[in-house]
C-alpha cells in the first residue's frame, strides 16, 4: 500500500552510537550537562558552598556595587549578600523543576499508557478529563490555590505538575496508538506475555525517547514557573529564591537595575542549559535537519557530482539550449545514462545508475523490476519532480528530441502536464483532502493553458464522464473520502490525460486496488492511451500486466537496466538471470507462464 | 455543521462548569469563618466573624453554594459582589478586561503576523533563516516571559526611552498611545510563541511538501509556489490553528506576570490582589470570565477547523 522505499535520502541513518556518546559529541549539550551537573551539586551542598548565610545583613553593605566587597556579586536592598542568596535559592528551583516534572510525567505517562494500549472507555473518558484541564487557566487556579493557608512551594508545583500532565498525556497516548499495532507488539501478545508486561516493557521502551525530551523541557518550563510565582509574590517569603531575588531587584529597578543581572543570569542559564539539553536529546534520538540554502545545496551537488549535475539537478535558464547535443532521436523518450543518488555520508549513494530506455510514439513499455529497483526514480527524474534531496549526477532525458534535465522547475512545468503526465500508485495519497476533487482537476487546467474557470470546469467533467465515472457532477463536488480507491484512481487518471499528453507515466496503476477494479482500470488506460496515441510507460511489478498490454519491457534491478528487449523476447529467451528468477516467480496460469517453468507444475503457492 | 457546533458549544458549557466547580471548591473548601476571617479586619471578634459568614451564606455545604453561584449567574448574569467594595464582580471584570484582552489580541496578532511567515520561510528557502529560526526558538525557550518584560523595559523604556515603562491607555483615548503602552508587554507574551509557532509551522510545511498529492499535482504543471501556498499552507491551518488555541491559554496565563511587571490594570493583577486580600468572589469571577474566553475561542477554532477540514464536519 505504502510507496517504494526508494529514497534512501530520506531516511535519516543513524549509526548505532549509543545517544549518551552522541550527546556528549554535541559541544553545546555536553557544557548543558557539565552546567546541570554544577547546579543539582550547588543545590545540594549550598550551606558549605556559599559565603555568607543568605539572612545575614550588613546595613552598610545595602545595594553595594559588584566585585568591590566581601560581597562578590553586590549587596541586595537589605543589606545581603546576593551571591549566597542565589545560592541558597538554588535548592528551590532544582526541587520544584524535579516535583513538577516527575508529577506530570507520572499522570501523564500512566494515563497516556492505558488510554492508548486499551483504549475504547478509558481512552474516552481520559481524553475528556484531560481536554478540561488543558482549558483550565492554569496561573489562575493556583492564585486560588494560593489564598488556602500554607501552601509550600512543592505543593504548588505538584499542582502545576497536574495542570501541565495533559501534554504528556496526549503525546504518550498518541505514541502508544502507534505502537501498539507494531507487529512486535502483536508477536508479544501472541506470546502470552501479559499486558502488564507489553505495556511497561516494550511499548514504554519503544516510544521512551519523545518523553525523555519532554522532560528536559518539562523542568525548565518547571523551573521558570516557580521562579515567575515567587516573583510576583507568591510563595515563601522567608526562603531565598531565584523568583523573590528577582522580585527584590525589580523593586530597586531604578536605584541598582544591574541587580537583575545575578537572578536572571541563573534563571536564563538553567532554563538554557535545559533547552539545549532537550534539544540535544532530540537530535541524538531523532536526528536534526537543516533545509540548507539553495546557495549550501549546489554547492554540495558541485561538490558530489560536479557542475554539470547542479545544472541538472536544479536547473538554470537556457541550459537546455545550450545541452541539445544531439537532436536526431526519432523516440518520443529517450533516457541516456541517467544517474540519479542521494547525499549520504559525503559520498553520493545512488539509486538510479545508468539508466537508459526509450519510448516510442503510441508505444507501450513495460518497467519492472523489484521494490527499490530505481523504477520510480527514474520517473521522478524524467518529470522533474525528485524530491529536494535527490542529485540527478549524469545522463539526459529527451523529450521529442529536446532536452529535459537542466530546465528551470517554471519551464518543466509548462512540459508537465501538457506533454508528459503521471499517474501515481496510492490514489487515497494522491489527492488533497482538503480540497474537491473537482478543484484539483480544475487546478492542472488552469496551470496548462488560460482557461477560464467555466471553461476549466466543462473540461474536468467531460473528462470525469470520459473515465468512466458515471455521475460526474457529484464527483466532481466530492471531496477525496468521499469517493471509493478505484474511483480515486479514475480520478487521477482523468487528472493525468486532461492536457492530452504525449507520454503517460503509469507508476503501478492498478496495485493498490482491488482485483476486479484492476482490469478496468488497465482496460481504460489502454483505450486512453490508443484514442491519444499516446506513448505510455507502465511501472509495474506484474508480468501478467506486461504480457497483456505492453510491446516492450525493461528490466531493473538495483538501480541498473538489466535486459530490455520485445515482451515476446524477453519473456522467451530471458537473458538475464535476474529475469528469468523473475518469470520462474510467476506462479498462475495467466499469459505471463514462461516455458521456463520447471518441471512438476505450477506451485499453488 | 450546525450539529457540529452546537455539540463544541455542549462540551464547552461542561468544561466551564468543571472548570469553575473544582475552582470553588479549592477556594471555599477551608470553611465559612476562616474565609471570613481572612478578609475581616483583625479586631473582628468570633461573632461578626461568625454572622459575616452567615449573612454570605458561606456556612452552608460547598456545592450547595457552587449550584447557588450557577444559577444566580444563568438567571441574573451576576458573578456576586467583591466581599471588600461590594461592588458588582461584573463591573470589576469589566473594567479590567480592556487591558488583557488588549494583550491577548495584540500578542495573539504578533504571534500570526510573524510566527507564520518565519515557519514558511525557514520551511521552504531554509539555510539561514531556518538555523536563525533555531536559535531563536533556543534563546526565547530560556528566557521566561518576565525575562524577557524585564529586558525589554531595561531597553526600549529606560535604556532607550522610546515607549513607556508602565501604565495603559485605553483604546478609545487613541490608536497610537493605546499601541505605545500595550506593545511591549504583548512582545514579552508573544516571543515565545512566535518561536513555538514558526517551529511548528516549519515542519507542518516540511512534512506537507513531501506528501504525494503534491506532488501529483505538481505533475500535471501546476506551479511549486501554488502547491506550497494553496495546498501546503492549506493544510497546515488546521494544527496551527490548534497551536494557536493553545498559545491562547499560554498568554492569559502569562499575562498575569506581565501585568505586573509594566504594572498595567488587567484580570491578572486584579486576581493577584483579591487572591491576597481573601476577595474570592473576584477571584471566581476572574477564572469563570477567563475560562469563557478560553473556550470560546476553542470553540472558535473548532469551527474554523471544521471549515478546513471536510473529514471533521462529518464526525
Amino acid at each position: 500500500m505504502t510507496h517504494e522505499l526508494e529514497a534512501p535520502g530520506e531516511q535519516v541513518v543513524i549509526a548505532r552510537k549509543s545517544v549518551w556518546r552522541r550527546l556528549l559529541h554535541n559541544p553545546l549539550s555536553a557544557a548543558a550537562i557539565v552546567y546541570l551537573a554544577i547546579v543539582v551539586l550547588v543545590a545540594v551542598f549550598q550551606s558549605w558552598i556559599a559565603p555568607f548565610p543568605p539572612e545575614r545583613v550588613v546595613p552598610t553593605l545595602t545595594n553595594v556595587s559588584p566585585f568591590g566587597s566581601e560581597y562578590f556579586l553586590g549587596g541586595d536592598r537589605a543589606g545581603r549578600d546576593i551571591l549566597s542568596r542565589i545560592i541558597a535559592g538554588t535548592r528551590g528551583g532544582v526541587l520544584s523543576g524535579i516535583i513538577m516534572a516527575s508529577v506530570a510525567l507520572s499522570i501523564g505517562i500512566v494515563f497516556g499508557l492505558i488510554a492508548g494500549y486499551f483504549g475504547k472507555v478509558f481512552d474516552n473518558v481520559a481524553n475528556w478529563v484531560f481536554s478540561v484541564l488543558l482549558a483550565a487557566p492554569g496561573i489562575i487556579i493556583l492564585l486560588a490555590l494560593y489564598t488556602l493557608v500554607d501552601v509550600s512551594m512543592p505543593v504548588a508545583m505538584a499542582v502545576l505538575g497536574v495542570i501541565a500532565s495533559p501534554g504528556v498525556f496526549y503525546l504518550v497516548r498518541t505514541l502508544t496508538l502507534n505502537v501498539r499495532n507494531e507487529l512486535y507488539v502483536d508477536a508479544a501478545r501472541v506470546a502470552g506475555l501479559s499486558n502488564v508486561r507489553i505495556v511497561g516493557r516494550h511499548v514504554l521502551l519503544a516510544i521512551k525517547g519523545p518523553i525523555i525530551i519532554l522532560a528536559a523541557f518539562l523542568c525548565g518550563g518547571a523551573i521558570s514557573a516557580s521562579a515567575g510565582l515567587e516573583f510576583i509574590g507568591l510563595g515563601n517569603p522567608a526562603e531565598p529564591s531565584w523568583g523573590s531575588i528577582l522580585n527584590d531587584a525589580f523593586a530597586n529597578l531604578f536605584i541598582a537595575p544591574w541587580q537583575l543581572i545575578w537572578p536572571g543570569l541563573a534563571l536564563g542559564l538553567t532554563m538554557a542549559a535545559l533547552v539545549l539539553l532537550g534539544n540535544g536529546l532530540r537530535d541524538a534520538i531523532e536526528g536534526s535537519f537543516i533545509k540548507p540554502s539553495l546557495r549550501t545545496w549546489r554547492a554540495e551537488v558541485t561538490g558530489l557530482a560536479g557542475a554539470a549535475a547542479v545544472v541538472r539537478t536544479l536547473g538554470v535558464r537556457g541550459a537546455s539550449k545550450a545541452q541539445a547535443g544531439s537532436p536526431e532521436t526519432s523516440h518520443l523518450l529517450q533516457i541516456e545514462w541517467l544517474q540519479v543518488g542521494y547525499p549520504n555520508g559525503g559520498k553520493l549513494n545512488p539509486v538510479v545508475d545508468d539508466v537508459s530506455l526509450t519510448v516510442d510514439k503510441g508505444e507501450i513499455v513495460g518497467l519492472v523490476g523489484e521494490s527499490g529497483s530505481g523504477k520510480t526514480q527514474t520517473v521522478f527524474a524524467a518529470m522533474g519532480l525528485l524530491p529536494d534531496n535527490a542529485v540527478v549526477a549524469a545522463g539526459s532525458v529527451r523529450l521529442d528530441g529536446a532536452e529535459l534535465l537542466g530546465l528551470p522547475d517554471d519551464e518543466f512545468a509548462q512540459v508537465r502536464g501538457s506533454r508528459l503526465a503521471y499517474i501515481p500508485q496510492e490514489p487515497m495519497s494522491n489527492l488533497d483532502p482538503a480540497f474537491t476533487v473537482g478543484s484539483q482537476l480544475m487546478e492542472g487546467i488552469r496551470a496548462q493553458s488560460s482557461t477560464s474557470r467555466a471553461e476549466a470546469k466543462r473540461l474536468a467533467l467531460a473528462m470525469l464522464a470520459r473515465v468512466g465515472i458515471v455521475d460526474p457532477a457529484r464527483t466532481f463536488k466530492s471531496y477525496p473520502h468521499e469517493i471509493s480507491g478505484g474511483m480515486a484512481q479514475r480520478v487521477l487518471i482523468a487528472g493525468a490525460v486532461m492536457g492530452k499528453p504525449h507520454l503517460l507515466f503509469a507508476d503501478e496503476p492498478t496495485t493498490a486496488l482491488d482485483v476486479t477494479v484492476q482490469a478496468e482500470v488497465l482496460d481504460l488506460l489502454r483505450d486512453l492511451q490508443r484514442e491519444y496515441g499516446m506513448g505510455l510507460l507502465l511501472v509495474t511489478h506484474n508480468l501478467g500486466v506486461v504480457a497483456a498490454v505492453c510491446d516492450r519491457v525493461v528490466v531493473m534491478r538495483l538501480g541498473q537496466v538489466v535486459e530490455q528487449g520485445t515482451v515476446r523476447e524477453v519473456f522467451s529467451h530471458p537473458r538475464h538471470e535476474y529475469t528469468k528468477m523473475l518469470l520462474d516467480s510467476v506462479l498462475d496460469h495467466t499469459e505471463a507462464r514462461s516455458p521456463l517453468t520447471e518441471e512438476g507444475g505450477p506451485s499453488d503457492d | 455543521m450546525l450539529v457540529y457546533t452546537i455539540r463544541k458549544l455542549l462540551t464547552g458549557a461542561v468544561v466551564f462548569v468543571s472548570v469553575t466547580a473544582l475552582t470553588f471548591f479549592l477556594l471555599f473548601a477551608r470553611g465559612g469563618y476562616e474565609i471570613a476571617r481572612s478578609f475581616l479586619s483583625d479586631t473582628a471578634t468570633p461573632e461578626q466573624i461568625n454572622a459575616r459568614a452567615e449573612q454570605l451564606g458561606l456556612l452552608r455545604p460547598i456545592p450547595a453554594q457552587y449550584w447557588d453561584w450557577l444559577v444566580e449567574l444563568v438567571t441574573g448574569a451576576s458573578l456576586g459582589r467583591s466581599y471588600l467594595t461590594n461592588a458588582p464582580v461584573v463591573d470589576v471584570l469589566m473594567n479590567r478586561s480592556p487591558v488583557t484582552i488588549s494583550l491577548l489580541v495584540v500578542s495573539l496578532v504578533l504571534t500570526i503576523a510573524m510566527g507564520i511567515p518565519l515557519g514558511v520561510v525557514a520551511a521552504t528557502r531554509g539555510g539561514l533563516v531556518d538555523r536563525g529560526l533555531q536559535i531563536f526558538s533556543v534563546t526565547v525557550q530560556a528566557i521566561p516571559n518576565y525575562g524577557l518584560g524585564l529586558i525589554l523595559v531595561l531597553v526600549f523604556a529606560l535604556g532607550l526611552h522610546l515607549l513607556p515603562a508602565t501604565g495603559f491607555v485605553p483604546l478609545s483615548r487613541g490608536f497610537g498611545p493605546w499601541l505605545a503602552t500595550i506593545i511591549l508587554p504583548s512582545l514579552a507574551i508573544a516571543l515565545g510563541s512566535i518561536a513555538f509557532v514558526g517551529a511548528q509551522i516549519r515542519g507542518a510545511m516540511l512534512d506537507l511538501m513531501r506528501q504525494d498529492f503534491v506532488r501529483t499535482l505538481r505533475s500535471r504543471g501546476v506551479s511549486r509556489r501554488s502547491t506550497v501556498f494553496k495546498h501546503a499552507l492549506r493544510s497546515a491551518a488546521p494544527p496551527t490553528l490548534t497551536i494557536l488555541s493553545l498559545q491562547v491559554i499560554q498568554i492569559v496565563g502569562g499575562s498575569v506576570i506581565v501585568e505586573r511587571i509594566y504594572a498595567l490594570p488587567g484580570l491578572g493583577s486584579i486576581a493577584l490582589s483579591a487572591g491576597n486580600s481573601g476577595d474570592l468572589p473576584v477571584v471566581l469571577g476572574v477564572v469563570a470570565w477567563i475560562v469563557v474566553i478560553i473556550v470560546a475561542v476553542n470553540l472558535i477554532v473548532d469551527v474554523l477547523n471544521g471549515f478546513l477540514n471536510p473529514k471533521a464536519r462529518v464526525r
